[in-house]
């Protein structure tokens, strides 16, 4: 198979570079390891697009972070995935952290953060009344926000989709390397992709890619954040982001309301061996909940729905790699993409696309498709919309997710979109069907059921995220090879 | 939007408790009744329960689930009452205006008495904080018990089961009898909750071992599950360390306790009891909102459907009375917990009310050789003694016509030792 321009990685990196590129004449693949997009480390981080106080001035990820943030509330409008600048606090309660959050406001002032400034003890309070009341003093960001990651990524790759990129999941590149048909290669498990343009944006992957081309090597370390995820509640304790002053292992642990209404309790930082390894333990649940109570003292794990973990991928040196790969010819990289980097995704995209346009002499087209807005949730419809959309499709008039009040008409769609859900995770993260308080007890036999019919495939084929995961061993008649 | 439809008793939900309050309503008199069941067809929980067992108290014999359930939907078809399925309430306001949705529309049905009958749902993994992996094959066994006996298809081979609430034990019986191995039943507490019927037929009869006071400390694999860790627990249901087994299996079964599904409830302004996590209701079993009745699992997760039912009875016959009459109470006592009792249902009886009341509640813990005391004021108004008080059935204890009568303060239900 050949390509113009191959993106190693679906990442929210990833599918913004999509976007940006799928506006020129060229033909893009975009190849992903995992099963879907926003499988790696978009698929569990805060989702917090930073205000852009945090990183020193002059670095890339001040400088992208600030760009994506102003990015952030029109794409969201564009394409139709959550997003909302609810604002942050970052908490002071000794002296000490007074300085630090001096140091943050000064940082603030000069990356261009708008509006950053002091708080005192009453104004926090004020604000956010169920702060410990212990706290000194906080920096407010009235231009944090936060967003959803991987709705965000889905978007922009069904854009990219619709702009005539082609994304193959399940493909992990092994090896590149370039062939005397001055062509890069990547090889694939099903085989060899040749492309002209070759673009590493592997996440947690991009410095065995790196280091397999250059001579400078990069060193990631897989940083492990554990989070807990409180169930919706009328009013939450928290309207805006509240952090903790920053330590060496990152921005600390974080107590947030989510795009859905839930609350965000997270993340630990621990430095582990396997990049792959995002399972949770019980000293990290129970640190971010103890870290948690310095912010709220209420913190506790009643109305927990569930916990989680992700990946981030830390560089050892710290800011952003992002450009031409050092000694190579049409070939570009992201590294080292750790937070900001869902805030940064527009704007490494933005400027990373700029720069392949114009070295690749790349041709705009003359007409770019329009996204496609996300259907609204039939949750948050008006009775008179819910009534107009029954009408047009009896599918809104059966909800399959009771929790969080999924229909199937929401469900096929999500199925149906460009790029498609194809498991039950993936149905869950598009539509938010299995992600309320019963995590899916009720839905998803009706969900796999909905996949096997759209996808074509028996119900014991169904996964619940690709690869081996099958929800099922057998039926009945036929139960299947006991594994262990 | 305009209401599409009004009626004098509206029932939510067409599982035991929603059908046994829709048949009392009509044999009541009332013509104008409506049931609503998200569904495709009515019977609720029970369709999915193809084991026996139900029925012993209601109808003197051994029934299965369906069959349990088919003898209500055959007497509300014979009174000719309407069910509609397919059909999911979005909201019950204050003002007893219930919106559905349904394949057909949107409605807006306004009715004078409502019936609460939307059951429960399983508590999930993240309510445990278990850590671990996030692998397929980790289920709540009901979900199992649907795939299994609704959709004919085995969700695993080698199983742990963790909790011994019924649905798990069940399940424990039912995938051995499918030709799986059910490696361990697992409990947190030193005591099942469970029936003990349930631990002898499905677990001690498949010699499928019990471990009290055990919890899974880890879940392993990556795609699928490929095992998990259990410890026992101390006194503080902390893990002791040293104490670990490891199971290799495919699949762990969640039976850790169910969650009366009250989010229509608490939208329609109804006080919630944190003890039962169901409504605060009186003894017509009416919610702190005039007119709107709850009862079943949503009121208080049961561990007999036989209870179910006559408590449906009570509230669809309470629910004709209001809309008939729509008479409110002149005030009421408050029904308390005492020591080694939870979650007393009903949390008050109106004052003057002059029919008798059960009592019923779950046991705080295991209470052996003791006896469950009703008292008003100094007075001791009911007493019942049982062999074994346990949490993992409902104790029942009845008040008389006279003593309800009689009341003249708060009353305190309590297990002493005799």
């Amino acid at each position: 198979m050949q390509t113009d321009i191959l993106i190693i990685g679906a990442g929210v990196v990833g599918c913004a570079l999509a976007r940006v590129l799928g506006r020129y004449e060229a033909d893009i693949t975009v190849a992903e390891a995992g099963p879907d997009v926003a499988s790696g480390a978009t698929r569990a981080n805060s989702g917090i697009v930073h205000a852009g106080f945090d990183a020193h001035p002059g670095t890339l990820k001040a400088e992208l972070n600030v760009r994506g943030a102003e990015l952030y509330p029109a794409l969201a409008r564009e394409l139709g995935f959550p997003y909302s600048q609810c604002g942050a606090l970052v908490l002071g309660f000794t002296a000490e952290d007074e300085e630090t959050l001096r140091t943050l406001l000064q940082q603030g002032e000069a990356n261009g953060v708008p509006g950053v400034r002091l708080l005192t003890r009453e104004e926090t309070l004020a604000l956010e009344p169920n702060t410990n009341p212990e706290v000194r003093c906080a920096l407010y960001a009235p231009t944090s926000g936060i967003t959803s990651p991987y709705e965000a990524a889905y978007a922009l790759a069904d854009h990219a989709a619709l702009c005539g990129v082609r994304f193959l999941m399940n493909s992990r590149v092994q090896r590149v390397f370039r062939w005397e048909d001055g062509l890069w290669h990547a090889v694939l498990p099903t085989g060899e992709i040749a492309c002209r343009v070759l673009v590493n944006c592997a996440g947690m992957g991009s410095a065995d890619i790196h280091n397999s081309l250059c001579e400078e090597k990069l060193t990631l370390i897989p940083r492990r954040g554990q989070y807990h995820l409180l169930d919706r509640l009328e009013t939450l304790p928290f309207s805006r982001t509240m952090f903790q002053c920053p330590t060496q292992m990152g921005k600390g642990v974080l107590v947030s309301p989510t795009v859905h209404g839930n609350l965000l309790l997270g993340p630990s930082a621990e430095d582990i061996d396997d990049p792959q390894d995002v399972s949770t333990t019980a000293e990290g649940l129970e640190g971010v909940l103890e870290t948690c109570r310095l912010t709220w003292p209420q913190a506790s794990v009643r109305g927990d729905i569930t916990n989680f973990a992700g990946i981030r991928a830390h560089e050892v040196n710290g800011d952003f790699i992002i450009g031409a790969v050092p000694g190579q010819t049409a070939c570009y990289e992201t590294v080292g993409i750790e937070s900001p980097g869902l805030s940064a995704a527009p704007a490494i995209a933005e400027r990373l696309g700029a720069q392949i346009a114009g070295d690749c002499a790349l041709v705009p087209k003359t007409e770019v498709p329009a996204p496609v807005p996300l259907p609204r949730r039939f949750a948050e419809m008006t009775d008179e919309e819910r009534a107009r959309a029954v009408a047009e499709d009896p599918a809104y008039g059966n909800v399959i997710c009771r929790c969080e009040v999924v229909t199937e008409a929401e469900i096929r769609q999500a199925i149906r979109r460009p790029v498609g859900a194809c498991s039950i995770d993936a149905v869950k993260r598009r539509t938010r069907a299995g992600m309320g308080r019963c995590q899916g007890g009720f839905c998803s036999p009706r969900v796999a059921e909905i996949l096997a019919e759209e996808l074509g495939v028996p119900l014991t084929a169904i996964t619940k995220f690709g690869g081996k995961s099958r929800l099922l061993t057998g039926t009945l008649k036929d139960p299947g090879k006991e594994e262990a | 939007m305009d209401i599409n439809r009004t009626v004098d008793v509206l029932v939510i939900g067409a599982g035991p408790a929603g059908l046994a309050a829709a048949i009392a309503a009509r044999e009541d008199g009332i013509q104008s009744l409506l049931v609503l069941e998200r569904e495709n067809a009515p019977g609720g929980i029970l369709r999915q329960c193809i084991h026996n067992g139900f029925g012993l108290h209601r109808f003197k014999e051994e029934l299965t689930g369906p069959e349990y359930a088919q003898r209500d939907i055959d007497r509300a078809a014979e009174l000719g009452i309407e069910i509609r399925c397919g059909v999911t309430v979005l909201s019950v306001g204050a003002d007893h205006i219930v919106t559905c949705v349904s394949p057909e529309g949107l409605l807006r049905i306004h009715a004078k008495a409502i019936v609460l009958a939307m059951g429960c749902r399983e508590r999930p993994r993240g309510a445990l904080g278990t850590p671990g992996t996030r692998p397929a094959g980790i289920y709540s066994a009901g979900t199992a018990q649907k795939f299994v006996n609704l959709l004919g298809c085995m969700p695993g081979r080698r199983c742990v089961i963790l909790g011994s609430g019924d649905i798990g034990l069940i399940m424990a019986r039912r995938m051995t009898l499918q030709g799986a191995k059910v490696l361990a039943c697992v409990e947190l507490m030193p005591y099942s909750s469970g029936l003990n019927r349930n631990i002898v037929q499905c677990l001690q009869d498949f010699d499928i071992p019990l471990y009290l006071s055990h919890t899974v400390v880890d879940i392993r694999g990556r795609e699928r599950l490929t095992g998990v860790t259990i410890a026992q627990v101390d006194a503080q249901r902390r893990p002791v360390p040293g104490t670990e087994k490891t199971f290799d299996c495919d699949t762990l079964l969640l039976s850790v306790g169910l969650i009366p599904e009250n989010e229509l409830t608490r939208g329609a302004g109804a006080e919630i009891s944190p003890a039962t996590s169901g409504a605060v209701v009186n003894d017509a079993l009416e919610t702190s909102v005039p007119g709107i009745f709850a009862c079943g699992n949503v009121l208080h997760v049961h561990d007999l459907v036989d209870h179910v039912s006559s408590e449906s009875f009570l509230a669809g016959h309470a629910a004709a009375a209001y809309a008939r009459a729509g008479e409110r109470p002149a005030g009421f006592w408050p029904v308390q917990d005492g020591e080694g009792v939870r979650g007393t249902v009903p949390q008050r009886i109106r004052k003057g009310a002059g029919a008798a009341v059960r009592l019923m509640f779950r046991p705080s813990g295991v209470f052996r050789g003791a006896e469950c005391v009703v008292r008003c004021g100094g007075r001791i108004i009911a007493k019942k003694r049982a062999p074994i008080f346990t949490p993992g059935e409902m104790a029942v204890v009845p008040l008389d016509a006279e003593s309800v009568a009689a009341l003249d303060g708060p009353v305190t239900v309590s297990i002493e030792r005799s």
